[in-house]
């Protein structure tokens, strides 16, 4: 049990690609943190870091207070799993999972002990005789785990681990690694570029953007008030709709004053964001939409259109009863406590 | 699924394409070996006028004659000599360019040079360097208090041709095992270096296991090499000298043929030859499918 310090942590690579140039975040004990970002955003090295597989340029990184920059990866007390689960394909997955513990000098009798607890845990009872080839993609993740878990670490690290498994498997074992994590209450750092994974996972949710961190905090709290246009883009699915509009004393309007909130603001020119989930339809309502595309989902469906009176693209999530026709042009409303307002040069949230 | 097939409308076309290959395997392989065949199951007399059909007598004599189950011997120990000593350093060239791969590219071009260097210039070369009287390698040897000379140390003679054939083929097999490595993904080793494996624990539970298709393939091609290929190694530096000490198989057969002029027995020992090559090379195709799979 420990927590994570990063303190300033900045990566440079040989060859002068500045990776991450100076990032700071406090873990708590127990606590399951996501790193989110899109591709190239610096997650895999950030986690490497703290792993001591990518040497630190500047900074320090300290677990359970103590400062791990100098140590070697078996020192630092960790276990990961990696993208491609990294079995040794020469072992068994009993030879897999006691690898590591056989390396500590581990009896004999603790190592089998433990090795059948994990393998009970994570339902691999029957195949610890296999070889990792005679394995499916989700037995092998299981093994992944097993691996990383037997040895009882104060850090789980996790690159992706879930994203060569199908749909399906995802979500399932999405919600088992939230379960173990909790039972075991261990630290861990869990790298994704799904956003539904890093909402369900997450306990403190780090949004990563070409290196910087845009914003942290519990998954909520990103989706209620993201503090930037980047953050409201990438939590939530469908993406937020933004539309340029003015926010000043008359009020929040688009268009040629077609008015989306009374209340008086003093922002001048913004980014006006709606998320789909918070448009209605309304036959009295301020948007018109001019229907393309209509997703049906079974209970909700998606709308794709553009609104008639600015030309922006929109996507609505509407109910199934409510879904109009494509071709259709819909009357459409928004709470105007649901408005996200942001500044349209700097994409910094306004209020 | 059906597969698109080119199909021939002449039913002569691809005997020509294939025509080429065929004379060329006929006239260097199919016939020497069957003259190597006819002749040894043949007794010529010394002047070579008269040829009798003697049958296996030829093979006979030779399982029970001393010089040549001792140029047996020689050939195992010269071969298990060449291939270890040849792969051990190829190997360890191998893992440290596999640390530095940037570099790798000049370390692969200056190491694959002797591999273009022809077995008798290989074997002058190496002559001339440990040559008692003029040869650095061999002053050099003095100065460390060793008296080097292979014309009357048959100890020397053994480890120099066993330099001279190893080093021509440490640049081959440096090859295979830098692919072989650099195969393995690299996770595996940041897998087990977080699993408290050093770096000596990995390299011998990690990559020499995975490695191993790679060894056993090359083991087979060195101990190829050094059966039929050295010829021109042992001719150029020791001549099967001093004594019998470095003669070797390939080496018997031309000496019995052309100094000994025993058409016969030599013909025999390349049968041996042959049949030993071909099963080297079932052994090679039979396991070598076995393949690893990350
Ligand atoms: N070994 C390396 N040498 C040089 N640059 C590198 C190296 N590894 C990564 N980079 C660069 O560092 C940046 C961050 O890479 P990183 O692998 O951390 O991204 P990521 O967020 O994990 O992306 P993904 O979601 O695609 O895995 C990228 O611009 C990448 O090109
Ligand atoms: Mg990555």
């Amino acid at each position: 049990m420990a927590d994570i310090t990063l303190n300033h942590i900045r990566k440079v690579y040989p060859g002068g690609v500045e990776a991450i140039p100076g990032l700071s975040v406090d873990i708590e004990d127990g606590e399951l943190c996501v790193l989110v970002g899109p591709s190239g955003c610096g997650k895999s090295t950030l986690l490497r870091m703290v792993a001591g597989l990518e040497e630190v340029t500047g900074g320090e990184i300290s677990i359970g207070g103590r400062k791990v920059n100098d140590l070697e990866p078996a020192d630092r007390d960790i276990a990961m799993v990696f993208q491609n689960y990294a079995l040794y394909p020469h072992m068994s997955v009993y030879e897999n999972m006691a690898y590591g513990l056989k390396n500590q000098g581990t009896p004999k009798a603790e190592i089998r002990e433990r090795v059948n607890e994990a393998a009970g845990i994570l339902g691999l009872a029957d195949f610890l005789e296999r070889k990792p080839r005679q394995l499916s993609g989700g037995q092998r993740q299981r093994v992944a785990m097993g691996r990383a878990i037997v040895r009882k670490p104060q850090v789980f690290l996790f690159d992706e681990p879930l994203s060569n498994l199908d749909a399906k498997l995802r979500m399932k074992t999405r919600v088992e690694i939230r379960d173990l994590q909790q039972r075991l209450k261990t630290t861990a750092i869990y790298v994704t570029h799904d956003q539904s994974e890093a909402m369900t996972l997450a306990d403190k949710l780090v949004v990563m953007n070409a290196g910087r961190i845009e914003q942290v905090g519990p998954p909520i709290a990103l989706y209620e008030r993201p503090a930037t246009k980047f953050v409201a883009e990438f939590i939530g699915s469908p993406p937020m709709n933004f539309i340029p509009g003015h926010a000043g004393a008359d009020g929040v309007t688009i268009g040629e004053g077609v008015k989306l909130d009374d209340r008086p603001h003093q922002h001048g020119e913004v980014s006006v964001g709606i998320r789909p989930e918070h448009l209605v339809r309304d036959t009295a309502g301020p948007l018109s939409v001019d229907v393309r595309v209509v997703e049906r989902l079974g209970a909700s469906g998606n709308v794709y259109g553009w609104v008639e009176q600015t030309g922006s693209e929109l996507v609505a999530s509407l109910t199934d009863a409510t879904l109009p026709q494509p071709g259709e042009t819909m009357r459409m409303s928004v709470d105007p406590a649901m408005l996200h307002l942001f500044d349209r040069e700097t994409g910094d949230r306004l209020d | 699924m059906r597969t698109k097939r080119v199909t021939f409308r002449h039913r002569w076309l691809p005997y020509l394409l294939v025509a080429p290959q065929i004379v060329i395997t006929a006239v260097f392989f199919l016939w020497p070996a069957s003259q190597a065949i006819y002749q040894s199951v043949l007794r010529e007399d010394a002047f070579g006028l008269k040829t009798e059909f003697v049958g296996l007598a030829n093979f006979e004599r030779l399982f029970s004659d001393s010089a040549y189950l001792e140029s047996f011997w020689t050939t195992i120990v010269f071969s298990a000599l060449v291939a270890g000593l040849s792969m051990g350093i190829a190997l360890v060239l191998a893992v440290m360019a596999d640390r530095v791969i940037k570099s790798a590219l000049v370390y692969r071009t200056v190491l694959i040079w002797p591999y273009a260097v022809a077995p008798a210039i290989a074997g002058v070369l190496w002559w001339f360097l440990f040559n008692p009287t003029i040869g650095i390698g061999a002053y050099a040897m003095g100065q460390l208090g060793y008296d080097w000379n292979h014309f009357q140390d048959g100890n020397d003679a053994m480890a120099l041709i066993v330099i001279a054939a190893a080093w021509r083929q440490v640049s081959y097999n440096f090859l295979f095992f830098l692919a072989g490595l650099q195969a393995i993904p690299r996770s595996l080793i940041e897998a087990a270096a977080i699993d408290n494996a050093g770096p000596f624990k990995r390299f011998w539970s990690i990559q020499l296991p995975l490695l191993s298709p790679t060894v056993f393939f090359l083991l087979v091609v060195n101990v190829v090499y050094a059966f039929f290929e050295t010829f021109g190694i042992v001719h150029a530096t020791t001549g099967g000298g001093p004594g019998n000490e470095t003669v070797i198989l390939v080496y018997k057969v031309w000496r019995d043929a052309f100094e000994g002029l025993n058409l016969g027995s030599s013909a025999a020992q390349s049968v041996i030859l042959m049949v030993i090559v071909i099963a080297l090379t079932a052994i090679q195709f039979r396991y070598i499918e076995r393949r690893v799979e990350y």
